[in-house]
């Protein structure tokens, strides 16, 4: 394990770190980077103990994975989204993260499927209980290609699972020994919409989870090459390790187009005016209606989504019953037995369900934790296999609650 | 014990309601006095009185094969039946002492007469008892959901 | 939340993760009703489990699962948690048949509870239906033990029949011994069945207390805690006045898992208890 490491013992993961002043010009100049140069710095954090993670073409899709090499990275991948729609294209460039999105975020890897909480053993007094040490205590990672998004994303899970009384230890362990590249969208996907939920298209320190390097690729104007952010002391060091040298004037402006361009390229929108309000106000909306009749409640979109957080746990026994385990496993409120009480399941109808994640997603969260759950990833929307895109569904509320409007009172 | 006429202003189902009518409803009533077991009234039976209770404690039942089911109590302050102001003027009820119970049984058909010669009379007695059959609604509905039933 | 929830879920942060249970021996089980006893339990070590009176733990029996229940017992007692399960399959299954000596996993206390001592020097109604007696039990005896501090004192218990009925020697001791209005009713009764039959609501207007200066304290399912805040309302306690306790498919107890939320709610940490103003407009919306 790598210095890199902390070893927190207070589950919290807080976003004081950083360079600040980076905005008003006291921050490290941005460096520069070519391809050979992502290689030594995947090496360095190699060498440093990091599991490198990062995205890779799988099955079709890209998919975050263990990588060695630069050569494993999506070199040439780009992909079209749209709503119940993803396929990758080849690109007329040789673009490493010429893509929109990944069909996963980094959710994963810090908030894994199924963690063990404990394990146990009956014994002649009664049982014994063993917190699972190794949870949260895998190799430290380093990811790298994060998008602004799921930066934002990031940082909404270390509030919601380390920024209250109670956090998800292993997840927090996990947080603060991470490494972070991220990277700026130069192609965002017709599923798009970080700019109306105010998370991206280029990371930007303050925002979301705090990271080390933030990457913008160039592929003209010279060698492809990557612009370096420098965001953390870490970060320069690592660089400093590579020798990555200060990156050129027209190179930084160069970079900057490339988050400019993005930012006019969002393939959805949604009007995030008064939202939480709207949603609470619609909760016997038609609209709900509509949208059961094509929801399968399959979960994909809580599945794909980099914030949702619902987890149930589950107890297993062997066949003697005399070891037991309980383990945290991925849950969806799109799910029957979620809301069940004795008696009942309190959200028996796809309506309500789709109306609970919604107005969680985009309203209440803003109550429970003074933001808006949803980043504009535009996954949901990718992975629904109905379409239902989520920003359609918004502005269909507000039509419906907008009497005075042309379309007023009609459905999709 | 105070008289009918003291008694009878002070009851929550009569209590506002004008002095000179409260006067022909006393003219209506009697003191009544029951020993635990004795019926006030049968399921079926004409129904031509009701009743207030001043102490004690009716039940209102039903029979089934296995035996009897108590549906509702009335306790003092309570006003027993209201098939007196309500075709076919049948009890759809038993009505039952379980301790001594004193009473105050008022003549419905006589009352009727009454309210048929002054609908204003007639007004104010029916708003008391809807008050008290919706009530009695209430509970039955509430009731139905077998509210007890559902928390672990 | 009050010092005393505080204490408790501070000290179950410093004492392991949340996740972790802790060991407690069943020391005795008491058969209440068919479906349902009271377990007493000691902890391994015997380090009490200090809770607010209507806090609830995290309750499981080894490789059968979790389930969130109420605290029964006394707070004034911390070194004997006591928890009233009903059967209802599934794992409380497994809790009620767990006999002395069996050791079970309990996690907490956790949740905001029902901060009865807000209503010292005024009127106190408890309102409780089913086994939603057993969530307020810990109130009454923390009024029964500071009771010159409370004005007058009812509880109005509603059960589905006379054999539903809890802690029938705690009624009759309530009602002698700490000048407390014990009033009961149940839905059906037997013949033989000497006590009221009826709504537990209706009983509100029958209860002698100070609208303006009165804290009421509901517990049971959801409809039947809606009816009787509305009749509580009617008789002119103010929404703010009348706490509920929210009953829902708690998975962690700390706000994580999600299940129980309730629109901006976790109930398991904002609640279970919460005045009925901030509930009203969430309680009449189906399947919220």
């Amino acid at each position: 394990m790598s210095s890199d490491a902390v070893g927190d013992e207070t589950p919290r993961v807080t976003h004081t770190g950083g360079m600040a002043g980076k905005s008003d010009g006291q921050g490290p100049a941005d460096r520069i980077i070519d391809v050979p140069g992502l290689q030594a710095l995947v090496d360095r954090l190699i060498a440093r103990g990091y599991t490198v993670i990062g995205p890779t073409v799988q099955s079709g899709a890209i998919v975050n994975a263990a990588i060695t090499s630069v050569e494993e990275l999506p070199q040439g991948w780009g992909d079209d989204q749209d709503a119940g729609h993803y396929r990758l294209r080849r690109r007329d460039d040789e673009a490493l993260f010429g893509y929109a999105s990944g069909a996963q975020s980094a959710k994963p890897v810090f908030f894994p499927t199924e963690e063990v909480l404990w394990r146990g053993r009956r014994t002649q007094e009664g049982f014994t209980v063993e917190p699972d040490d190794s949870a949260g205590r895998d190799a430290p990672y380093a990811l790298l290609g994060v998008r602004s998004c799921d930066l934002s994303a990031i940082g909404i899970h270390d509030v919601v699972l380390t920024g209250r009384v109670h956090g998800d230890v292993a997840y927090a362990a996990r947080r603060a020994a991470a490494f972070v590249v991220a990277v700026t969208c130069s192609d965002p996907g017709g599923t798009c919409f970080c700019v109306s939920m105010g998370t991206g298209p280029r990371p930007e320190q303050g925002r979301g989870a705090p990271y080390d390097l933030s990457l913008t690729e160039l592929l003209n104007g010279g060698p492809h090459r990557f612009v370096v952010e420098v965001a953390s002391e870490r970060g320069a060091d690592v660089l400093d390790e590579i020798g990555a040298g200060p990156a050129p004037a027209e190179d930084v402006v160069a970079g900057d187009a490339v988050a400019e361009e993005a930012d006019a390229r969002m393939g959805r929108h949604v009007d995030t005016d008064g939202l939480k309000e709207l949603l609470y106000a619609a909760a016997d909306s038609p609209v709900w209606d509509d949208v059961a009749t094509r929801c399968l409640a399959c979960g994909n979109c809580t599945a794909v989504c980099p914030t949702c957080f619902c987890t149930s746990v589950e107890d297993v026994t062997d066949l003697t019953g005399d070891l037991a385990g309980r383990t945290r496993v991925w849950d969806s409120c799109f799910d029957a037995d979620y809301s069940w009480i004795h008696g009942g399941t309190v959200r028996a109808t796809t309506k309500a369900r789709y109306r609970q994640w919604m107005t969680h997603k985009l309203g209440s969260w803003i109550d429970q934790f003074g933001m808006s759950g949803c980043v504009g990833c535009g996954r949901c929307v990718t992975w629904c296999p109905a379409a239902i895109d989520i920003t359609a569904e918004a502005a269909a509320l507000r039509a419906a609650a907008e009497p005075d409007e042309r379309d007023a009172g009609t459905l999709p | 014990m105070r008289t009918i006429s003291e008694y009878l202003p002070e009851h929550p189902f009569f209590r506002g309601l004008d002095e000179r009518w409260i006067d022909l409803v006393v003219g209506c009533a009697a003191n009544t006095h029951v020993y635990p077991g004795a019926y006030l009234f049968r399921e079926g039976g004409p129904a031509d009185r009701f009743f207030v209770v001043r102490r004690g404690r009716v039940t209102i039942e039903t029979s089934t094969p296995t035996g009897s089911i108590v549906l509702d109590t009335a306790h003092e302050g309570d006003v027993v039946g209201w098939s007196w102001l309500v075709a076919p003027f049948r009890w759809t009820f038993d009505a039952r002492a379980t301790e001594e119970t004193s009473l105050v049984a008022v003549d419905g058909a006589c009352l009727r007469g009454k309210c048929e010669a002054d609908p204003e009379l007639g007004y104010a007695l029916l708003q008391r008892v809807v008050q008290t059959m919706s009530d009695r609604l209430q509970s039955a509905r509430a009731r139905l959901l077998d509210l007890y039933g559902n928390r672990s | 939340m009050s010092t005393q929830d505080e204490v408790a879920t501070e000290r179950s942060r410093t004492v392991d993760s949340a996740m972790v249970p802790r060991q407690f021996v069943v020391t005795a089980s008491r058969r209440d009703t068919r479906d349902t006893r009271t377990l007493e339990l000691r902890a391994l070590g015997d380090e009490p489990l200090a809770f607010g009176s209507g806090q609830f733990t995290m309750l499981s029996a080894f490789g059968a699962g979790e389930v969130p229940i109420s605290i029964s017992g006394d707070p004034t007692r911390p070194e004997v948690l006591q928890h009233t399960i009903r059967d209802v399959g599934g794992a409380t299954r497994a809790l009620v048949a767990a006999s002395p000596g069996t050791m079970l996993g309990v996690r907490g206390p956790f949740g905001h509870g029902w901060q009865v001592a807000d209503g010292r020097g005024s009127d106190i109604v408890f309102v409780a239906g089913g086994i939603g007696l057993a969530p307020l039990r810990p109130a009454i005896l923390e009024v029964c033990a500071d009771r010159a501090s409370y004005g007058r004192v009812s509880l109005l218990y509603g059960a589905r029949t006379p054999e539903d009925i809890l802690f029938g020697p705690d009624l009759r001791v309530w009602a002698r011994d700490h000048d407390i209005d014990v009033e009961e009713t149940v839905d059906t009764g037997p013949h033989a069945w000497r006590g009221r039959v009826g709504l537990v609501t209706q009983l509100v207007a029958r209860v002698a207390f100070d609208a303006a200066h009165t804290l009421a304290l509901v517990c049971g399912p959801e409809v039947m805690m809606r009816y009787a805040a509305q009749a509580l309302i009617h008789c002119g306690v103010t929404a703010d006045r009348i706490r509920l306790s929210m009953e829902r498919n708690m998975k962690c107890g700390v706000g994580l898992c999600g299940h129980c939320q309730l629109r901006e709610l976790f109930l398991c940490v904002d609640g279970p208890v919460l005045s009925y103003d901030r509930l009203e407009p969430l309680m009449t919306r189906a399947e919220l």
